[in-house]
């Protein structure tokens, strides 16, 4: 046991905490899931990427530092207190590009990779249907054969599609063969949006932003090659994925260690130095981050000395991932419940600058939903983590 | 940064988790319970054949000459099987300092634990008070029994003689609490480890509705929700191990953190594994009330998690931030 950073990584702290200081936007952003936010934003990408923060665990070829993934951490608990905007290619760099590094082909990922990392494509995710939410294997939306055109045609409907109203490209989950079992004969396609066979209709959300999207598919193409992994075998890719969603790469501790540094600022202001409940429950939220981030160092050690590289995140333990998606996304809805106490009557603002405290509760509410709903990852923690039977 | 175990640790702890389990079992806890002393017969002898009480002691005093990180995942074992002895008091507060052999047992008096268990067969009483610590010799005291509702815990009201004089300092005593919380919250793990492991292996056998009981949702959240409170309590107790062993000027705080989560994780463990056992955990004949009672009490020893809670929101408002530039 060695809980010190090595000096090279102390020093690649430095160096991302002095970029950011420099160059973190002041005023923040407007929100990135609206047309206009989302604009802003990827010229605040475009800048990450210039300076080669957008991606610091890739490989430089594709526009990253070769970081290893400590310094991935370090990066994600500096990025975001320094409070630097959120990623509006997060769907891309951490959802896709994991699946792509472990299932993609040398030519898919010289081809996808550079221009997500820049910002010059962005990526949503097509997984949920009208009717397949947390039962994602009964989708039904499919891709046919075109073989005169060498590759696929797209029908039916993927809904709750964040930024997808934004985005150029999707990458989702569709039947390629009708006659096998449930999770089998899907396959993971990488789909460009800008065909008149697709229709986008963006869906405000609980916040009031255009953020979900239903994304109609009327015989839109995708090439051969642009199938991730094997066709009929998607599934597998796409499990690869809800592990990066749920685990390391979508939510790191620093995030959440942010929220809690923030908690106690507000509170210096803002609690009544007598009131030990409410001090008790920032101690708390205080400890709980700290408990992420140990319980996230424990499990970047034993993926470091398995072997992983930095780009290589997505192979981490599936039912390990469903644990830390239950304790951050219960943490953040507690932080913000916390926050909208504090603030008690000014809670309800939604201007000013409190109101990223009603807007961070209402996306922390969206947590124990999206990624798979808390109570599927609550079935698989019982049965593939203390192997209870399923039925 | 590597934050993992050694071979060897992993190994010893091992090593005493094996010696547990047969010197341990559920039997032996009830013997405790109804014998004379409330401890063991055989294993806190094996444990100090192993050197256990000497872990902290250097080499050259006929210790192990080892720290707190190769102690903790040992002191895990000893909660997972309730083991009835003063081996926090003992190895981890009073040996280290050389206020008793590593031959005898102590028990200790604080402010946030003013009753010492199994006083009656100490060498010596340690006091950790505000203007230091005193070390009495057991005769030198008068005790006076208490029951606890863990009956292998024998407690004392303890009097000490007004005219014993600190023998160590202020600093010795905050020390000596550090590395008593940090044991407890490592015997509330292995608590709460024992308590989800026994519920597990109960609902997959027990059948109702035609079904085992393990195949429904209700049963499945429960546990589910005591392992994942256990796997975000875990890292923050090795983590407060090794700040001890390097002596961080944040140690305490890292304790405290330690504890709140430990004793939180053992208490909803326990209340879930009765939950989920229903009325058969409820009897004294079957034996998840003896892990039950002894996380009750634990959690409220050494400083309870409202304290340690305390503790770290006062450090918390002092010093802002602790993790920047490290």
């Amino acid at each position: 046991m060695d809980l010190k950073f090595s000096a090279a990584d102390e020093e690649f702290r430095a160096e991302v905490r002095g970029w950011l200081a420099a160059n973190v936007p002041d005023p923040a952003l407007p929100s990135g899931d609206t047309a206009e936010g989302f604009a802003a934003h990827l010229e605040w990408e475009r800048r990450l990427f210039d300076a080669r923060w957008a991606v610091v665990s890739w490989p430089a070829e594709f526009g990253g530092r070769d970081a290893n993934l400590w310094q991935w951490l370090i990066f994600e608990e500096e990025y975001w207190l320094a409070g630097a905007p959120q990623r509006v290619t997060q769907n891309g760099i951490f959802l896709l590009a994991p699946s792509l590094f472990e299932f993609g082909t040398p030519d898919q990922q010289r081809r996808v990779l550079p221009k997500m990392a820049s910002g010059e494509q962005t990526w949503c995710q097509g997984w949920s249907e009208p009717n397949a939410g947390s039962d994602l294997a009964a989708i039904t939306s499919r891709a046919t054969r075109d073989e005169p055109a060498g590759g696929w045609r797209l029908h039916g409907q993927k809904t709750w599609t964040t930024r997808g109203a934004f985005c150029s490209h999707l990458f989702g989950l569709f039947r390629t063969n009708p006659d096998a079992a449930r999770h089998r004969g899907m396959s993971y396609l990488l789909v460009d949006l800008d065909q008149p066979e697709i229709t986008v209709r963006p869906v405000e959300r609980l916040d009031g932003d255009e953020g979900f999207a239903e994304v109609f598919f009327d015989g839109a193409f995708v090439p051969d090659d642009m199938v991730l992994g094997t066709v009929d075998e998607g599934w597998a890719v796409a499990m690869a994925t809800t592990g990066s969603e749920r685990g390391l790469t979508l939510r790191s501790p620093g995030r959440f260690l942010a929220t809690a540094a923030k908690l106690v600022e507000l509170a210096r202001t803002r609690a009544d130095v007598a009131d030990t409940a409410l001090h008790d429950r920032i101690s708390q939220a205080w400890i709980d981050a700290e408990a992420y981030r140990w319980q996230t160092f424990a499990t970047v050690t034993r993926m470091v000395e398995g072997g992983h590289n930095g780009a290589d995140i997505s192979s981490e333990n599936p039912a390990g991932s469903s644990m830390v998606k239950l304790f951050w996304s219960e943490l953040d809805v507690r932080m913000h419940e916390l926050a909208l106490d504090l603030l008690g009557p000014h809670a309800e603002l939604v201007d000013g600058d409190l109101a990223q405290w009603m807007k961070g509760f209402e996306f922390s509410l969206a947590g124990p939903i999206y990624a798979g709903t808390n109570e599927i990852q609550r079935n698989v923690v019982a049965e593939r983590v203390l192997g209870l039977p399923r039925r | 940064m590597r934050f993992a175990f050694s071979e060897e640790q992993l190994e010893f702890a091992q090593a005493t988790r094996d010696l547990l389990a047969k010197e341990c079992t559920p039997a032996h806890l009830r013997a405790a319970w109804s014998n004379a002393t409330g401890r063991s017969e055989g294993a806190w002898s094996a444990l100090v054949e192993m050197g256990v009480t000497g872990v902290l002691i250097p080499e050259s005093s006929g210790g192990l000459g080892l720290t707190e990180v190769d102690l903790v995942l040992l002191l895990e074992e000893t909660g997972r099987c309730a083991l009835p002895e003063p081996i926090v008091d003992t190895a981890l507060v009073a040996a280290p300092e050389s206020w008793v052999r590593i031959d005898e047992t102590a028990a200790c008096v604080l402010p946030e634990s003013p009753l010492a268990v199994w006083a009656d067969t100490a060498a010596v009483i340690v006091v950790l008070a505000a203007d230091g610590v005193r070390v009495i010799r057991r005769e030198d005291v008068t005790l006076a029994q208490r029951r606890s509702v863990d009956g292998a815990r024998r407690l004392f009201d303890v009097t000490v003689p007004d005219h014993v004089a600190p023998i160590a300092p202020v600093a010795a005593a905050a020390r000596a609490f550090r590395r008593g919380a940090l044991g407890t919250a490592a015997q509330l793990l292995g608590l709460a480890d024992q308590m989800i492991e026994m519920t597990v292996g109960y609902a997959r056998e027990r059948e109702q509705f035609g079904v085992k009981i393990g195949t429904f949702q209700a049963v499945k959240h429960h546990l589910a929700d005591a392992r994942v409170k256990l796997e975000f309590a875990r890292p923050l107790v090795y983590r407060a191990a090794w700040s001890l062993k390097q002596q961080d000027a944040a140690a305490s705080t890292h304790v405290s953190m330690a504890k709140v989560q430990a004793g939180e994780a053992a208490l909803l463990a326990a209340r879930v594994a009765l939950q989920c056992h229903g009325a058969i955990g409820y009897t004294t004949e079957y034996d998840l009330h003896l892990y039950m009672k002894r996380a009750w009490a634990l959690e409220k020893a050494w400083g309870d998690t409202t304290w340690h809670r305390r503790a770290v929101g006062r450090a918390l408002r002092a010093g802002g931030d602790q993790r920047k530039g490290s």
